[in-house]
């Protein structure tokens, strides 16, 4: 009986151990332009994937394409009775069906060389910071060199060489944007080695490369998702601005910015629905992407934290 | 300083060698020399002498050689399309890119300071707010899209304004400029404004930043309390201390302009030398594109050498520092 001698202990009340992450949700969430945003790149992302199933027509397919339903109007009806939403272009290609697989080659192109320019300039950057002395002084000095020239005409030089295609394109925007990430993950590097765990773990005589992977890079990746969602908005500029001046994607795989270069005859004339639509997904899918950014720079970045 | 500025010097040089040797490569080796530098209409016998007149079979070092010396004179080849030498073509487009180029950076400092100092002096205003806002766009939006787009406002739904070309020139100093024509500049408005936006929202951002920066400063304090017009502290005291990070930018701005430039002059084909570039990538006539290549990388060199030296001018601690 001695549990009812005791006082009546208030209950303690423990607080609902809040999660890293449904704390950054919650963060997040805080901007409703961010959240629409985030919607946004998620129903864009699912139209590029899902392609296939959501066009009303397979835009390659030339045996369902019919040069008699060219350079139709937004709401014209085709032969068999459906709707061409957006128009069609010179080739009677449905202009929605059109957008829809050119997002797949955007976005590919765009995420695809992000990512792989992450791992290759986050790896730079992390040896910099590593190594000091000669080796971070002569990346760091291709890094300055690298961005003092413009992307446009580092891409421009890269596609001069070996032609167009979307691996060299990919090629291109890998060594335009690889610079960036080098930069910023040495920065957040010297900054994480400087830090008590870093010290802890370097007592404990682990192994260089658990020290850096499993201790820093975690430590270092938010600056870097920041980073890599901008570049990821610039790779996808960059890649339609290549394709719209003819040097980017092969015509037979149509991305955004060609599908808006091949409207581009036809606007002078007044057709403006083959480049203008394309133009407003390639918009969209641009700030949307950028706002999502902002707001995760906003979130990641300790020296805001209210 | 004359030792920092001879560093400085040495370093463009070196800089300007390992692009001679990127560009060298790049056509040499990962492009077929003989695709590039014969015209691909040359039958067997005729591929072969000229192999051997160019020199292709001697070793790599031997041609990067005769390569450097060609360029060092001048002599880059020979267009295969307009049968003229590539550095004169070259030289025939960069005024119409330059004066573009200029009219832009004209463009971004006369829009971009007045309103950033707005923005910056009432930045919770409804006004400072939307310019803040707008300007995001200046930056994320793609270029050839706004350009399309005004095409498709001012030259096809309004019709007020000529949508490609250049217009009427006229002469200056042996050279044809368009802005010396109201045809010509009735041309330019929508190319330069389309090359500017960008620069405008840079500009008017980081002046922006500098008038926040520098109003709760001491000096601006101290120039109030002596009863020193608010205008003329604004306009004087203010501007210039923000200026120098300015100019460092826009002078940076004017390399990156004249790159870009190849997609406003593509969008309303304007016959600049970025324009030339995208025909000549097109139809691979490769001697201009080194051309191309060799002289913006140069022209580049030379700007960031020129704003660095200027840098040094206007910021007296900059100088302090390179002294020792």
């Amino acid at each position: 009986m001695s549990e009812s001698a005791l006082p009546d202990t208030p209950e303690v009340v423990v607080p609902r151990q809040e999660t890293p992450f449904a704390r950054f949700v919650s963060e997040y969430a805080e901007s409703p332009v961010a959240v629409v945003s985030f919607v946004a790149v998620v129903l864009i992302v699912a139209v590029a994937l899902f392609a296939p199933w959501l066009s009303p027509q397979n835009p390659y397919d030339l045996a369902q394409l019919d040069i008699m339903d060219g350079r139709l109007p937004p709401g014209a009806k085709s032969p068999e009775g459906w709707t061409f939403w957006l128009g069609t272009d010179d080739q009677g290609r449905d202009m929605l069906s059109g957008i829809m697989y050119g997002l797949r080659i955007s976005l590919g192109v765009g995420v695809g060389s992000a990512l792989i320019a992450c791992v290759i300039g986050t790896a730079l950057g992390l040896t910099a910071a590593f190594a000091g002395g000669r080796v971070d002084g002569s990346i760091m000095r291709l890094v300055d060199l690298q961005l003092s020239f413009p992307a446009i005409l580092v891409a421009l030089m890269i596609l001069a060489f070996l032609g167009k295609g979307v691996m060299n394109v990919m090629l291109a925007l890998v060594i335009v944007e690889w610079a960036r990430f080098a930069r910023t993950a040495r920065s957040a590097a010297l900054v994480e080695a400087r830090r008590e765990y870093m010290e802890a773990a370097r007592c404990l005589a682990l192994p260089k490369w658990r020290l850096i992977f499993r201790h820093m890079l975690p430590n270092c990746m938010p600056p870097i998702i920041v980073i890599g969602t901008i570049l990821v908005a610039r790779a996808i500029t960059l890649e339609a601005t290549l394709s719209f001046l003819g040097l980017g994607v092969p015509i037979t795989e149509p991305s955004l910015g060609l599908l808006i270069a091949n409207g581009y005859q036809y606007m002078l004339s007044g057709k403006y629905w083959i480049s203008f639509y394309p133009g407003i997904a390639l918009l969209v899918t641009i700030m949307a992407i950028n706002l999502v950014g902002d707001q995760l720079r906003d979130v990641l970045n300790p020296r805001l934290k209210r | 300083m004359t030792t920092w500025m001879l560093r400085r010097l040495i370093q463009a040089v070196f800089v300007m060698l390992a692009m001679t040797v990127i560009v060298f490569i790049g056509v040499n080796v990962i492009g077929d020399p003989i695709e590039i530098l014969i015209s691909p209409e040359a039958d067997q016998a005729e591929r072969a002498r000229a192999v051997a007149a160019l020199g292709l079979d001697k070793p790599l070092w031997e041609q990067y050689w005769k390569f450097l010396l060609g360029a060092l004179q001048g002599d880059l080849g020979r267009s295969f399309v307009f049968n003229e030498p590539a550095l004169k073509l070259i030289a025939q487009r960069m005024p119409a890119t330059l004066e573009l180029a200029l009219t832009a950076v004209l463009m971004s400092v006369v829009i971009g300071i007045p309103l950033g100092l707005y923005a910056g002096l009432k930045p919770s205003s409804l006004a400072g707010r939307t310019i803040m806002g707008v300007s995001i766009l200046g930056f994320s939006l793609p270029s050839f899209w706004v350009g399309l787009m005004l095409i498709m406002v001012f030259a096809v739904q309004l019709g007020w304004l000529p949508s490609t070309g250049r217009g009427q020139t006229a002469e200056l100093f042996g050279v044809q400029w368009s802005f010396l024509t109201a045809n010509g500049l009735a041309h330019m408005v929508m190319p330069a404004t389309n090359l500017a936006l960008g620069n405008i929202a840079l500009v008017l951002r980081l002046t922006r930043a500098g008038v926040r920066e520098n109003l709760p400063m001491d000096y601006v304090k101290f120039a109030r309390a002596k009863g020193i017009s608010p205008s003329r502290v604004v306009f004087v005291h203010v501007l210039k201390n923000i200026m120098i990070p300015i100019v460092t930018v826009v002078g940076l701005e004017i390399g990156g302009l004249i790159a870009f430039a190849v997609v406003t002059e593509s969008v309303f084909a304007w016959p600049g030398m970025g324009k030339l570039i995208i025909d000549s990538i097109n139809v691979l006539d490769r001697p201009v594109i080194v051309a191309y290549l060799m002289m913006i990388v140069l022209l580049f060199i030379v700007i960031n050498l020129i704003v660095d030296l200027l840098y040094t001018v206007l910021d007296p601690r900059v100088r302090l520092e390179n002294k020792e």
